[in-house]
This record gives structure tokens, sequence and C-alpha cells, in this order.
């Protein structure tokens, strides 16, 4: 028999706003819950490498799940009539409903690019259920890099557009292997999803008013940047760990946007003294 | 730099493939030097170097000699390892008709990129 992944995927129906969604997750390991957040346009599968990483599984148990209308997660029932955008509001529903469903204590949420920015949302208003959040490649305001007419472009609902408009955000250095299945994932997300994910991303979800607000003692923050990416740029992170009392900001050399799935080798060596504070909490 | 370009994107059948839907020109502006860039169906019909006198493009890609230097080094430094990158930090100018280059944008960026993995392409060549 050939060896199998420690993966396990699973579906489950999960009322998000008034209507029940059908989310599909994976997760591998034991311990205390890391749920992890997708970049925008793309799918859980972005965090595989870190599922099949025993110095995290061992104390971790790592939950990843797509978000409506991502990966194997189906969009709602009336999805052909609607365009789908993503809101704040919408996004921390998603990720709750997520954790009650599960029954999740006190996990740790960890989110990329979109991801790292509503993590700042959830340590404001839920900080005290969550162990921590890391929010990797992430800030707390939207800092547009391209113009907003070109989400209406027409091949901004193409997959092989978001590939040409997020390759550059991968840092050289990362393995050509693990850099392409990154930028597989922005080929299979559905028509309009990555343009409906950057509504949230740009124009709703400036948290910079709560951040100060947040209390590190009891939801610690790491903000995890890569030095390539100038989509949150490094500059972006510090200032928004300024703003955050006792949150901390580290810049990761030789990575980009995609820390968890273009340079798993790389993340690790700064993702693991992290889960190590973590894990050394009361 | 880009003199042996059509040679290089010709003789790629994937890269060709990949741009069979653009048949425009663009300007690589490398200092004072400006580069005329013609695509037919992926493949690069022409690379004519100006001055010129009120040559059409669609868009246009503007940046110091040094930047481009950056910009193909195989390990380019943060900021200089793509288009966008360097139009955010300021290293390089977009303009133009931009619907083009986002219409064909994985090819124009591999095309750009091409002299970052044949470092020696300067040489004489169609």
């Amino acid at each position: 028999m050939v060896e199998l992944e420690p993966i396990i995927g699973r579906y489950v129906t999960l009322p998000i706003e008034g209507r029940d969604h059908r989310i599909y997750f994976e997760e591998a390991g034991q311990g205390t819950p890391l749920v992890c957040l997708h970049t925008a346009g793309a799918h859980a599968s972005q965090f595989r490498h870190l599922m099949c990483d025993p110095a995290v599984t061992d104390r971790f148990r790592v939950l990843a799940f797509d978000m409506p209308w991502h990966g194997k997660s189906t969009p709602p029932p009336g999805w052909q009539d609607e365009e789908y955008q993503l809101t704040s509001d919408f996004y921390v529903a998603a990720i709750m409903a997520f954790i009650e469903g599960l029954e999740l204590d006190n996990p740790v949420v960890m989110g990329c690019s979109m991801g790292g920015r509503v993590v700042i949302r959830l340590a404001i208003e839920q900080g005290e259920r969550l162990g921590a959040v890391i929010g990797l490649e992430g800030s707390d305001r939207p800092a547009p890099w391209y113009h907003n007419s070109w989400t209406g472009h027409p091949d901004f609902v193409n997959g092989d557009f978001c590939v040409g408009l997020v390759s550059g955000l991968c840092a050289p250095q990362s393995p050509d292997e693990t850099r392409w299945e990154t930028l597989w994932h922005y080929c299979q997300g559905g028509t309009g999803v990555f343009k409906g994910d950057m509504h949230f991303f740009r124009t709703d979800s400036d948290y910079t008013a709560g951040s100060a607000d947040i209390d590190t003692t009891a939801c610690p923050v790491y903000l995890m940047t890569g030095e390539y990416d100038y989509s949150c740029t490094p500059e972006a992170t510090i200032a928004t760990a300024g703003r955050i009392p006792g949150a901390e900001a580290i810049i990761m050399k030789e990575v980009g946007h995609f820390p968890m799935s273009e340079n798993p080798a790389a993340f690790r060596t700064y993702l693991l003294p992290v889960l190590d504070k973590i894990a050394a909490r009361p | 730099m880009l003199e042996t370009l059509a040679h290089q994107v010709n003789e790629n059948p994937a890269l060709v493939r990949r741009g069979a839907a653009m048949s425009a020109s663009f300007l690589i502006e490398i200092g004072d030097r400006d580069f005329h860039v013609a695509v037919d169906r992926g493949r690069i019909i022409g690379v004519e170097e100006g001055p010129f006198i009120m040559r059409g493009w669609s868009f246009a890609i503007r940046a110091p000699e040094a930047v481009w230097a950056k910009f193909w080094e195989p390990f380019p430094d943060p900021g200089f390892q793509d288009i966008f990158a360097m139009n955010r930090f300021g290293h390089c100018v977009v303009e133009g008709d931009v619907d083009v280059l986002l219409a064909n944008l994985r090819y124009v960026k591999d095309v750009l990129a091409i002299p970052r993995r044949a470092p020696n392409m300067g040489a004489a060549h169609g």
C-alpha cells in the first residue's frame, strides 16, 4: 500500500448569516486547534505542507477550510443569480461559524493575505475566545497597488489573469514546484471569486480604528511578512504592529506573499518559534 | 538586452501558445533607449530600437537601465522581481493602454523575464 498523507478532508454544513453553506475542510494533528485561512481567490490546500509537518501536528490540530465559493466549498443555493462579494461581516461570520460548529476551544487563528487582514478584526472583537492570531502577509488596512478599474476588466474573472496578477508576489528564491502549485490554485478559482474577495481586501477591511484596543495579553498577535511581498509590504506590517500594543512583527527573508505554500521549508523556520511561544502560554 | 528577444520567444512553443491571443505592440524604455516590440499571435515579429517619431504602441514600461539590470538578475532584490513591484515602489512607470497588458499578463511577464533566464542574450541576433 502506498503511503497516505495524514491530511483528512471532510464536509460540514454551517449556517452563515442565516444561510446554510456546505464547507469543505481539511485537518491533521492533535492538540491546540490552529485554524488556517487561505488567501483571496485560492483555497485551503495552501496549508497542506503545514499539515504534514510533525513539528506542528504533534501539538496542534491544524484545520483549514475553503471559504464559500472557494475550493470544494460550494456557493449557497441561488448563486447563479448572485454576484459574489466578500464583506468583512460575512468573513468573520464564516470563521466563527466554523470555530463554533466544530466546537474548537480557544483556537489559534492564522490567516494569509486577506486572512492576515481579518485576523486583526478577530483579535479586536473575539480576542477573549482565541488563543492567539497569526497574520501572514497581514496588515490592518487596505493598501491597493493597482487601480480599482482593473477589477472590472473582463480578464479579472479569468484564472490565467489571476496567476499573472499574483505571480510576482512569490519570492524568486521559492522552489519552482511549490511556486507553481501556489499559482495553480489561482487557475482554479471560480469565475468572479477573486474579484469578489477583492471587495473585502480593498474596500471593506480598514481596522485601524480598533487596532489599539487589542488586548495582546489575552490574544497575542504575530504578524509575519515576506520581504518580497509588495501587496502587504514589510513596512505595512511593521506599521500595523506599531498600532497594536504588544504585537510582534516578523519579516521573513527570501519569502513572498504565500509563505506556507510557495516555500514551506523557509516558512517553518519562522513559524515554529512562534508556535513555541504560543504553546508555552499557560 | 532585447536583441535576441524574438528568437528566444519564438523558439519557445509554450510561450508562443500562451500569447496566442496577443497581437499588439508595446514599448520598453531602458534608460535613454526605446525598444518597440511587435507581437503577432504570440510570436515576436519585430524588436525595433528607437528613437521613434510618433511610433504607436499599446502600453509602455519605462525604467532606468540600472533598474532593468536589477530586474534581470537571477534573484532580484525585493521590489525589483516583478513589474508590478517596480511600479508600486516607483522604480518603473507603466502607462498607455493597460488593458492590453492585463489581457496578456502572464505572457508579457514571461517575455519580459526572458533576459533573466538567458543573461548572455545581449549578443546580436535578429
